[in-house]
């Protein structure tokens, strides 16, 4: 018996039967499932089309002021979003300075888009760029103080550029950390151990905003009285320590689904430790806890927003403080400002779960511990 | 064989050279450990060196004075002439309030998503899904604030107020419920529940036991929850109907009587419900994909209906993977809670770890006091939760 002798459709079917077939199979299968259909096309009748009319239709698309936004059955209004645009992509960094946060966002996007296209070669040596050189720049760039560069005060720093320094460098510092905290967790020496439950099990705890605000109120009396860190240098510290906490605990998840034998298998062949979860474990301890890493860098994109408690105008800040602004104050300014602002967090994170799931299936796919990894 | 090797067998054997102490692992381990330890012990002691002058004060003395400020939003009785504990308290019921909401309301919305995403009906699951997706993706803080600065303000100002028979009204200035007033006996109401809940419980027993013995189960169910609902009701009249309901009432500007349940509340709680629940829709849907296929369909060769497959054979299988990070969640959402901040919702991290600290300095006392309170309820959650696991583990054949 093959296969074929068990394929119900004849392929010579005309479309229309078997799209009347998927319909009846997809959508009016039982009675429950024809109310439930009804149900649930009434709802999208009610709620898709005014929403894409007061968004798109009778949306105002241009405009200088706040007038143009006024007046009956008028909907979103973008001319608020394009009067903002400077503030949302640079923050209050000085307008004739602004060159400077540009070559930022070019290097940073094609440093990214070099690392995520799998084809382009060399990943290594871009990825060690961008971990090492490519903060030194934007640091040097954007602080100034260098090269007669003036100097812009990181309280200068916001909208969408605070929001993606902050992430990258969460990103960047909490992966790293998160494998040693992991490696701690597992560690056969006593002290090095409960020294990592204690740390992880402490931020995974408390809440971020407690993080954040032992970041600006603790720190700086720990610290000798001189010190008096930089706010946001202060931020990135809580935010990597906390990330880190959480990128452990998914690390370790990855390390405990590798079976024994690997590690039996490496020690047999003589490698020690490091070699083992160098070579070993680790790279497959990475690949598996690849979807729960990036939904970590997801989180962790999102959380930026609290650091707005500690008093920064990062890109849903400045959204909210535009949305008070009496200069573009309307009825619908609120609900423009949210939505764009959700569309921005949307775009990103939707697009980081998308790009992981495309890394699942091309590299990630193999099974992990069976030698066709 | 050979003469060569006859006298390699006569020759010393050669001997590895000793390894130096650092070489051998253990050694290495302990050098390790005692390095880290002296690092981090160094580090500590810097650190309590630098904050020496407020380490020598420390001390929790100050909690007794009197806070001196008003909060919107209480449960229990407090004033301005109220202490610093007294205020952690009001912090943490409100805590505690919108978590409970918070974690009822998610559940059940996350687990009609989650069954939902499931639906053999393309709309109904594509509708679960677009909802998951589009929700998870925005950050939290987002939908508080869009809750409370662009949707709670279009409501009706207080004068028209939208009301449900005139016991409830929602405006802009929250939302106005019923209160309940404890008169003198009401303590029979709770006895009477205490008893009934004792009663449904040997109920189930009692038909599990004929369910056993007979093969037909006593309608167990349903007398349970009518001794649970009857005995209250009953106390509740033997008593002399001790609890009266005071109805909220529009007087010149705002509601008077009832209560209040702040814009800020209303605000939290819808946006922590919404954005958790898609978190667990999707652990409900991984929970009930993960028993395996077999069930359903043996389930279904017995003649069961898919709500019955559901509710008799997959689901209670499923908890047993949804239950844990089920948990995880509510302590998130717990944390979460602190975002009250953001919208002046009284929370313990806005009125103690804020307002408090503010006021009374002490930023060592009371940011360790309020770090210990999450860190207590996280222990609690994670011990309960091992008992749990313990418990419904499958025992393997």
């Amino acid at each position: 018996m093959s296969d074929a002798s068990l394929q119900r459709e004849p392929p010579d079917r005309p479309w229309s039967a078997l799209a009347v077939e998927w319909l009846r199979e997809h959508l009016f299968s039982s009675w429950t499932n024809i109310l439930l259909t009804i149900l649930s096309i009434a709802f999208i009748a009610a709620v898709v089309p005014p929403a894409l009319d007061w968004a798109v239709f009778s949306a105002v698309w241009s405009g200088e002021t706040r007038e143009a936004c006024l007046g009956e059955g008028k909907g979103a209004c973008w001319p608020y979003i394009a009067g903002r645009g400077g503030q949302l992509i640079y923050g209050f960094y000085d307008a004739v300075e602004r060159w400077r946060v540009d070559i930022v966002y070019v290097v940073g996007a094609i440093g990214i888009a070099w690392l995520m296209i799998p084809r382009l070669p060399g990943k290594l040596w871009v990825g060690l760029a961008m971990v090492f050189a490519f903060p030194l720049l934007v640091y040097v760039l954007l602080s100034g103080g260098l090269f007669g560069l003036p100097i812009v005060p990181s309280s200068k720093w916001g909208g969408l550029l605070l929001t993606l320094i902050i992430s990258l460098t969460g990103i960047v510092v909490s992966l790293p950390l998160g494998i040693l905290l992991a490696l701690g967790r597992q560690s056969e020496l006593p002290v090095i151990r409960w020294l990592s439950i204690g740390f992880i099990e402490f931020v995974r705890g408390v809440p971020l905003i407690m993080i954040l605000f032992m970041a600006s109120n603790l720190m700086p009396l720990f610290l000798p009285s001189g010190w008096n860190p930089d706010k946001l240098l202060r931020a990135l510290v809580a935010i990597s320590l906390f990330s880190s906490a959480y990128m452990a605990e998914i690390v370790r998840g990855g390390l405990a689904a590798i079976p024994k034998g690997q590690r039996e298998a490496a020690a047999a062949l003589g490698l020690g430790y490091w070699r083992t979860t160098l070579l070993i474990t680790m790279p497959q301890a990475l690949k598996i806890s690849l979807p729960s890493i990036v939904s970590s860098c997801i989180s962790l994109f999102k959380d930026t927003s609290l650091i707005s408690i500690m008093g920064f105008f990062d890109f849903l800040q400045v959204i909210k403080a535009g949305n008070s602004d009496p200069a573009w104050s309307t009825p619908n300014t609120a609900f423009t400002g949210y939505l764009f602002a959700a569309l921005v967090y949307f775009a990103f994170c939707f697009g980081m779960s998308r790009y992981s799931a495309y890394l699942e299936r091309t590299v990630g796919g193999g099974k992990v511990g069976t030698g066709k990894a | 064989m050979s003469a060569q090797d006859d006298t390699a067998g006569v020759l010393p054997p050669e001997r590895p050279p000793r390894p130096w102490p650092w070489e051998h692992g253990r050694w290495r381990g302990l050098l390790l450990q005692a390095v880290v330890l002296a690092a981090v012990v160094g580090l500590l002691a810097w650190f309590a060196a630098n904050a020496w002058s407020e380490l020598r004060t420390f001390g929790y003395g100050f909690m007794d004075n009197t806070a001196g400020f008003e909060i919107s939003f209480k449960l229990t009785d407090y004033t301005r002439e109220s202490s610093y504990w007294d205020v952690l308290r009001i912090g943490l019921l409100n805590t505690l309030l919108v978590a409970g909401l918070g974690i009822v309301l998610a559940t059940i919305l996350g687990f009609v998503v989650g069954i939902a995403r499931l639906s053999p009906n393309w709309i109904v699951s594509r509708l679960a899904a677009s909802y998951v997706e589009f929700v998870r993706n925005v950050p939290l803080l987002l939908w508080i604030l869009f809750f409370y600065l662009a949707l709670l303000p279009t409501l009706p100002p207080t004068k028209q107020a939208i009301s449900l028979g005139d016991a409830l009204f929602l405006s802009n200035r929250g939302l106005f419920v019923p209160k309940l007033h404890w008169g003198d006996g009401a303590w029979t109401i709770l006895a009477g529940l205490a008893a009934g809940l004792a009663a449904a419980m040997l109920l189930t027993r009692w038909a599990r036991a004929r369910q056993q013995a007979t093969g037909k189960r006593p309608p167990d169910l349903l007398m349970g929850a009518a001794a649970a609902v009857g005995l209250p009701v009953l106390a509740f009249v033997a008593a002399g109907m001790p609890v009266t309901l005071e109805f909220p009432e529009l007087k010149g500007f705002n509601f008077r009587g009832g209560l209040a349940i702040q814009p800020e509340l209303v605000a939290l709680v819808l946006a922590l419900t919404i954005y958790t629940a898609t978190y667990i829709a999707e652990i409900v849907r991984s929970g009930i994909e993960g028993v395996s296929k077999g069930q359903s369909e043996a389930a279904s060769a017995l003649g069961l209906s898919r709500g019955q497959r559901l509710r008799l054979v997959v689901i209670p299988q499923a908890m047993r993977i949804i239950i844990p990070p089920l948990t995880s969640q509510y302590l998130n959402l717990t944390k979460n809670s602190s975002l009250a901040t953001a919208i002046a919702y009284p929370d313990i991290v806005a009125v103690f770890a804020g307002t408090a600290l503010a006021q009374a300095g002490r930023e060592i006392e009371i940011l360790g006091l309020t770090a210990a309170i999450y860190l207590t309820l996280s222990l609690l959650t994670s011990l309960v939760m091992n008992l749990y696991n313990r418990r419904t583990q499958i025992r393997e054949r």
